[in-house]
């Protein structure tokens, strides 16, 4: 057993915790106030190489690990929620699947740029009628002499709007049994036939991009088809165990955020002649609020460690999104109860962190869904 | 170009400090490369990057030292040295210090040398010009710009809040003021990088250096941490009475005239 970070894990949290402090957070109620992307922050990150820490050098990326990549989600998020759903949103949906199935040719094409920090890509699995049950998927791809041809609509897709392409998962014929077989294809954006909206007035993560897609006879070569045209389904599956990691890691920096502040500002407000961190009714909730930070963050590195392994993470992964993400949720709510009055005011940043922290319970799986996937590691 | 750095672990002064038994609470501390020092590593890179050589970034520190170093050499540094004094050296002060550097550079061939203005922990501003004095080049403090053609060098430093341009040559110490730079975050691939570039460690002894040699000139009679500031004060009344007031105040209860 050994608990401790490598000499590069160490300084890759140092950095990005640096470049959130100093470059994301002074802007993060701006960025909720008026729900606006910061496409320049993106810039600047992929400069440092942030959007391709768990990718090789090879394929555009920086060449580090899983466990280095949670540590980065956990501290843009622990500043800025937007900037950390879409930062995650980048790298798990958007890239990860092209390095785990594609092609060389495909990896060289849309994975480099993505990885290298010059593009941004998306992963549009939701529809307005499949969400959590993603095999319900409406939209379809038809083989049409050398291209596909795909129709339908997919819904809250992170980054869209800004993206080079987006892998989209669509229907393309049935199995022996009739069932619908779902394949991922890479879709760039500039292909005629897409339009990309984004009118959602969200609760949080408001400065992350999410946006509408429709695709009307839309026209791919086959060639863009990404990994085993059979096995779509499991691919996206495995995909979002993977996203689950950096979603879970986004709620720990929301939580540590909660109690960071909560924590300062106990000990800051007199009343009764005291500060409020005297009574033992907010130390208990500031001791509840340390203790599930830390088991929360204990379980996402194991996940992300199970996976850097080369191990199976699925049950883990679930376990770190549902516990991180409810953690999140938890802390943010007592940091604001803690703060009084003062709390509810979007000055003292604690309220934007409720609103932020509940995505985290929605996206890339319910909690509910997080349940299902745990019973069924069990054979349930 | 010969380009070395000195460089200085140093913890945190933005987060919480705790002293027990006179002595830093290192356990919790937070340890940072010095920040004036990080302007001395990104103009270092800067001077290489337009005129070509090498960096070296030195450091007298211990084991943990080698954190700053290797993060020295992901913003883009090519090679470290900690001299490592954790066995040898019970409590340096400024001597020790610049009598290991000197033994240090004394087989080196250097064309600059640039140190932090001070360390944020001590602040005593020393090393640096001691140690130039004792490898007999020239120095110049608390520089904000740094221009150099051939040997010559024209430098911008600060006085006070002035300005002071001052002309000189090569080879050359500096001690480096905030301004001077914009300090780079070391990227993704460059702290992957770090990991196989060369950091050299030595001890006193590879320096032929006894303990005796390095022995502190200073001694540290007490640690403490400053009071808390309590809430200021606002005089009434007419300018004259204030004045009178506040002289007497100071006289009496801050005791500083
Ligand atoms: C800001 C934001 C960003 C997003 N980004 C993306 C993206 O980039 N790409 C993408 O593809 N999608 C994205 N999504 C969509 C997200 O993944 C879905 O919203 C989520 O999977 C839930 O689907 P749904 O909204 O259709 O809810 P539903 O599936 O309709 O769920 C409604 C409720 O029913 C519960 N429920 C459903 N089925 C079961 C069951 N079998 N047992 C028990 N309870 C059940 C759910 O847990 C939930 O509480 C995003 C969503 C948001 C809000
Ligand atoms: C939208 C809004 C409308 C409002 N309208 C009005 C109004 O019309 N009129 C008006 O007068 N006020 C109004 N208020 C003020 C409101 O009543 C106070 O915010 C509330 O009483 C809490 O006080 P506080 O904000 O100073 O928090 P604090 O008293 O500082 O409390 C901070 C935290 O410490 C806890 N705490 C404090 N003392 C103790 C103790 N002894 N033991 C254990 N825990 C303790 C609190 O429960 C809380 O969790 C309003 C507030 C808001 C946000």
């Amino acid at each position: 057993m050994n608990f401790e970070l490598t000499k590069e894990q160490e300084m890759i949290r140092k950095m990005v915790r640096d470049f959130a402090t100093e470059k994301i957070a002074p802007r993060a109620i701006d960025i909720d106030v008026n729900a606006k992307f910061p496409e320049d922050l993106f810039k600047e990150m992929g400069e440092l190489g942030l959007l391709g820490i768990p990718f090789p050098e090879e394929v555009g990326g920086s060449g580090g690990d899983t466990v280095s990549y949670a540590l980065a989600a956990e501290e843009i998020a622990r500043v800025c929620g937007s900037t950390g759903l879409s930062y995650a949103a980048a790298v798990s949906l958007g890239s990860s699947p092209i390095y785990y199935f594609g092609t060389d040719e495909q990896k060289e094409k849309f994975l480099k740029p993505l990885a290298s920090g010059e593009a941004l890509g998306s992963f549009g699995l939701t529809e307005p009628n499949a969400g959590s049950d993603a095999g319900g998927t409406k939209t379809t791809a038809k083989i049409d002499g050398e291209d596909y041809v795909i129709n339908g609509e997919k819904c809250f897709i992170t980054n869209a709007s800004y993206a080079k392409q987006i892998i989209v998962t669509a229907v393309t014929g049935k199995d022996d049994r009739g069932k619908n077989i779902i394949s991922a294809i890479i879709v760039p954006t500039d292909t005629p036939g897409i339009t990309i909206t984004d009118n959602y007035d969200k609760m949080g993560v408001r400065g992350s991009n999410t946006a509408e897609i429709v695709l009307e006879d839309v026209r791919v070569p086959k060639e863009n088809l990404l990994g085993d045209p059979e096995k779509g389904f499991k691919q996206f599956l495995y995909t979002l165990d993977g996203g689950r990691i950096s979603i879970a890691a986004l709620g720990v920096g929301i939580a540590q955020a909660s109690l960071d502040k909560a924590l300062e500002y106990a000990k800051e407000r007199k009343q009764f002649g005291q500060s409020i961190s005297n009574f033992q009714a907010i130390q208990f909730k500031l001791a509840d609020m340390a203790m599930e930070v830390e088991l929360a963050r204990n379980m996402v590195l194991k996940a992300a460690w199970l996976k850097d392994q080369g191990k199976n993470f699925t049950k883990e992964a679930a376990y770190a999104k549902l516990f991180a993400s409810e953690t999140a949720t938890r802390n943010a709510n007592e940091a604001i109860q803690i703060h009084g009055g003062y709390g509810y005011m979007r000055e003292y940043e604690v309220e934007r962190y409720l609103r932020d922290a509940k995505l985290l319970e929605i996206g890339e799986g319910t909690s509910e869904i997080q349940r299902l996937v745990i019973a069924r590691q069990f054979g349930c | 170009m010969n380009i070395y750095v000195l460089m200085k672990k140093t913890f945190d002064t933005e987060e919480k400090i705790q002293i027990d038994g006179g002595v830093i609470e290192e356990e919790g501390a937070e340890f940072i490369i010095n920040p004036y020092d990080e302007y001395a590593i990104e103009e270092a890179i800067k001077i290489r990057d337009d005129h070509g050589g090498e960096v070296t970034v030195v450091t007298v520190g211990d084991e943990e030292s080698e954190q700053q170093l290797r993060t020295a050499l992901a913003m883009g540094a090519d090679k470290a040295v900690l001299v490592n004094t954790e066995d040898d050296l019970e409590d340096g002060d400024q001597y020790s210090t610049v009598r290991i550097l000197e033994a240090y550079f004394e087989d080196k061939d250097v064309d600059i040398i640039l140190a932090g203005n001070v360390a944020i922990d001590e602040a005593s501003g020393q090393v640096g010009p001691r140690l130039a004095d004792k490898l007999d080049i020239p120095y110049v403090t608390t520089i904000t710009n740094l221009e150099i053609g051939g040997e010559d060098v024209k430098i911008v430093r600060d006085v006070e809040g002035d300005e002071e341009t001052v002309e000189t040559s090569l080879p050359l110490l500096v001690t480096c003021q905030q301004g001077l730079n914009e300090p780079r975050y070391p990227s993704l691939p460059g702290i992957m990088k770090a990991k196989k570039k060369p950091l050299e460690e030595l001890e006193l002894d590879d320096l032929d250096l006894d303990e005796d040699d390095v022995e502190a000139k200073t001694e540290t009679v007490e640690v403490f941490l400053p009071p808390e500031k309590e809430a200021g004060r606002v005089l009434e009344g007419e300018t004259e009475d204030q004045v009178k007031e506040l002289v007497s105040l100071l006289k009496t209860e801050a005791k500083v005239l």
